[in-house]
């Protein structure tokens, strides 16, 4: 136990500060009044879903909950059920057997639900995909429905393989601040 | 020879293992097979390929490892019964592989005891297969939902927990079916598929240089050794060799995803027997393992950094210095943080006697990788067919027989200090300058090319054959997660329900790597 205390101690704080919202993440328009944004402000419960992803993204979200992003800090948490979350958090291009998973978890999310498009493939199917050639990519293949917006709707996509925690914890801020 | 059978002729692969590959007839399957485990080999993969358009039929393709090295044997079949004797009474790990070839390609074993579906749910009908040349999407997409016959215990007092896709933490989706009686575990049957996303096929369309950063993401965790073992099947085909720079780079990148993963794991080891601490510990040093990735190959975990032909990433001599302090301060931390895991009774408590696999039973299933050596399955690639520059790194395996939560755990602390060490020594004998690549733009036509690379959790091999104009026609990346997903099922029997994600995280396997 001394041991243990001792290492504690040593370790002290090592969290960073944490990153602005970033008002081109946003997508779609915020569907969110001033008062639900006041509650959620305080504090956000998250229920991640992996829909098909490597597992890159997975890596980069375990990392948001070490002592250097230290997501709990800022009042945000991991929630076991979609019952208790305000926010989905989707990884992956969304297989196509998945799709049933991820539309019953998106359902059982009581409203106002916020969905954040989590890594390159979540936005628009990734290197998974055959891009279809439609502007905004969203490819498909036959095990594949591509990005994540094909299947429920998305309000915040945050790119990159995998984004860095700090990019994704940017946006989860981005999703619940209001659009000014 | 490594395998002597009349019917048996070998080729030699060039490459960096000793491997070689060869034709045989349906009928010498099962002979072959029995020859090579009874002199205690083992299957490591198992995948079919179409090559009608090169004027035959179908063609099972299994690659085998014993003490020699890796045999990859291809079984002709014909296009209108592409049917082959089981293995998976000689391998019982076949069974999956032996369905998931089913379900992509519509080759089947005859006499199989098992030929309910692996892969497929409900994506595509039963009767069209994604992996042949002539598939077509759209006509053969259903939106059936999943019905899967799980094996049912009965019993007074026995009831089921489904769990999943969707899991209570941030973890790939998959599907467990336990039978219990009160806490006790009776049976658990796993269900998997979900991230099928169609892998092997995206190789298909892919040049050689798409196809590497593909298989970087096969499964994100052990980007480094998919993406080695990708460029190492390459080179085995083209029969060249990457400059040593960046051999010795290559391993410099394998051994520090070893060292991320292996501090996570045991971080996250801790905190499924409640001692939190642990896990804020052990990602305290993993995050600086990862940020300094970053700062010195632009990529947290390196994604991306090996190409076929060599690298694409370079340590100066000002980032050398920093992952020699990054050494130090890890085999500092590291010793303080195992001192007070093995004197926490709790922890000690939970770890030792939980999901136990014997080392008989072990080397029954095939249990490979550091699951393997928990329990006594001396098998590393790295010592056994030490590819440049592991042949002057004298790599030490760790091996460990109580086959128990804890023995994992010690396999992990051993494996990191292990590598902490290789790292010192690439590290000084990485000499300033030096070639980075090789050019290696295409292919020859309708070679066949396999690498295999001890990553974190096992053994991963990917085999590559091209077609006619030296385009990838097949490409199958192997994660040990087939081998040692079957051992979850056989480790939790007897356990308490609540023990079962600590006993899942000891293993920590891969579901996309084996969804595909």
């Amino acid at each position: 136990m001394y041991q243990l205390i001792k290492q504690i101690i040593k370790t002290g704080i090592k969290t960073d500060a944490a990153p602005l919202p970033d008002e081109t993440l946003r997508v779609t328009a915020q569907r969110l009044h001033e008062e639900i944004l006041h509650v959620f402000g305080s504090a956000l419960n998250i229920r991640h879903v992996d829909a098909g992803s490597c597992n890159g993204c997975e890596l980069e979200i375990h990392a948001l909950s070490n002592a250097y992003y230290n997501i709990e800090g800022l009042g945000i948490k991991f929630v076991a059920s979609p019952r208790h979350a305000d926010m989905l958090l989707v990884t992956g291009p969304v297989s196509r057997h998945m799709v049933t998973a991820l539309r019953r978890t998106f359902d059982a999310t009581p409203e106002p639900r916020l969905v954040v498009a989590i890594g390159e493939c979540a936005c628009n199917g990734g290197i998974f995909c055959t891009n279809d050639g439609s502007p905004d990519g969203g490819g498909e293949s036959y095990a594949s429905c591509g990005r994540v917006a094909n299947v429920i709707p998305v309000d915040v996509v945050v790119g990159g393989c995998p984004p860095t925690p700090t990019a994704i914890l940017q946006g989860i801020l981005t999703a619940v601040s209001a659009q000014k | 020879m490594p395998i002597n059978h009349p019917n048996l002729h070998l080729t030699q692969l060039a490459g960096a293992i000793p491997a070689w590959s060869g034709k045989i007839k349906p009928d010498d399957l099962q002979p072959i097979c029995r020859n090579v485990h009874d002199g205690g080999g083992r299957l490591v993969a198992l995948w079919g390929s179409d090559d009608r358009e090169q004027g035959n039929g179908y063609a099972l393709h299994i690659a085998l490892v014993n003490e020699a090295g890796l045999i990859c044997l291809s079984v002709p079949l014909p296009a209108g019964q592409p049917a082959y004797p089981d293995i998976s009474s000689i391998f019982p790990v076949a069974n999956r592989m032996q369905r998931a070839a089913y379900d992509l390609l519509g080759i089947y074993a005859h006499e199989g005891r098992d030929h309910r579906k692996w892969l497929r749910h409900g994506a595509w009908h039963g009767g069209s297969f994604p992996l042949r040349k002539d598939f077509d999407p759209a006509p053969s997409r259903t939106d059936d939902a999943d019905s899967y016959p799980f094996v049912q215990v009965e019993g007074q007092g026995v009831h089921e927990i489904a769990v999943g896709p969707v899991h209570a933490g941030t973890i790939e989706p998959g599907h467990f079916r336990f039978s219990v009686v009160g806490e006790k575990m009776l049976r658990l049957e796993e269900r998997f598929g979900y991230t099928h996303k169609g892998i092997e096929k995206r190789f298909e369309s892919m040049s050689l240089q798409q196809g590497e950063k593909l298989a970087g993401r096969v499964s994100g965790d052990s980007t480094v050794a998919y993406a080695w073992a990708y460029a190492m099947a390459a080179e085995s085909i083209a029969a060249v060799t990457p400059p040593d720079r960046a051999l010795w780079l290559r391993a410099l990148f394998l051994e520090r995803e070893r060292i991320a993963n292996h501090l996570g794991d045991l971080g996250y080891l801790g905190n499924d027997v409640a001692l939190s601490f642990g896990f804020t510990q052990f990602w305290i040093l993993k995050e600086q393992v990862l940020r300094n990735n970053g700062a010195l190959f632009g990529h947290r975990y390196l994604m991306d950094s090996i190409i076929p032909g060599g690298v694409a990433a370079d340590l100066a001599e000002p980032g050398k210095r920093t992952l020699f302090e990054e050494c130090s301060l890890l085999e500092r931390e590291v010793r303080v943080l195992r001192g007070i895991y093995e004197e926490h009774a709790g922890v000690q408590d939970r770890f030792i006697g939980a999901g136990r696999i014997e080392p008989r039973l072990a080397a029954q299933l095939g249990l490979c990788g550091l699951a393997g050596r928990a329990s006594s399955q001396a098998w590393d690639t790295r010592v056994q067919f030490p590819c440049a520059p592991y042949d002057q790194l004298d790599v030490q395996m760790a091996t460990y027989r109580n086959g128990d939560v804890a023995a994992r755990v010690i396999v992990r602390f051993d494996e990191l200090f292990e590598s902490l060490r290789l790292q010192r020594e690439i590290l000084a004998r990485l000499m300033p300058g030096g070639q980075l690549s090789l050019p290696l733009e295409k292919l020859p036509a309708l070679g066949f090319g396999a690498g295999m690379v001890e990553g974190w959790r096992g053994e991963v091999l990917v085999a590559i054959h091209t077609d006619k104009d030296g385009n990838l026609a097949r490409v199958h990346p192997h994660d040990p997660s087939w081998q040692n997903w079957p051992a979850l099922e056989h480790a939790i029997m007897g356990n308490i329900v609540p023990d079962f994600p600590l006993i899942n995280k000891s293993f920590n396997l891969s579901y996309s790597g084996q969804d595909l």
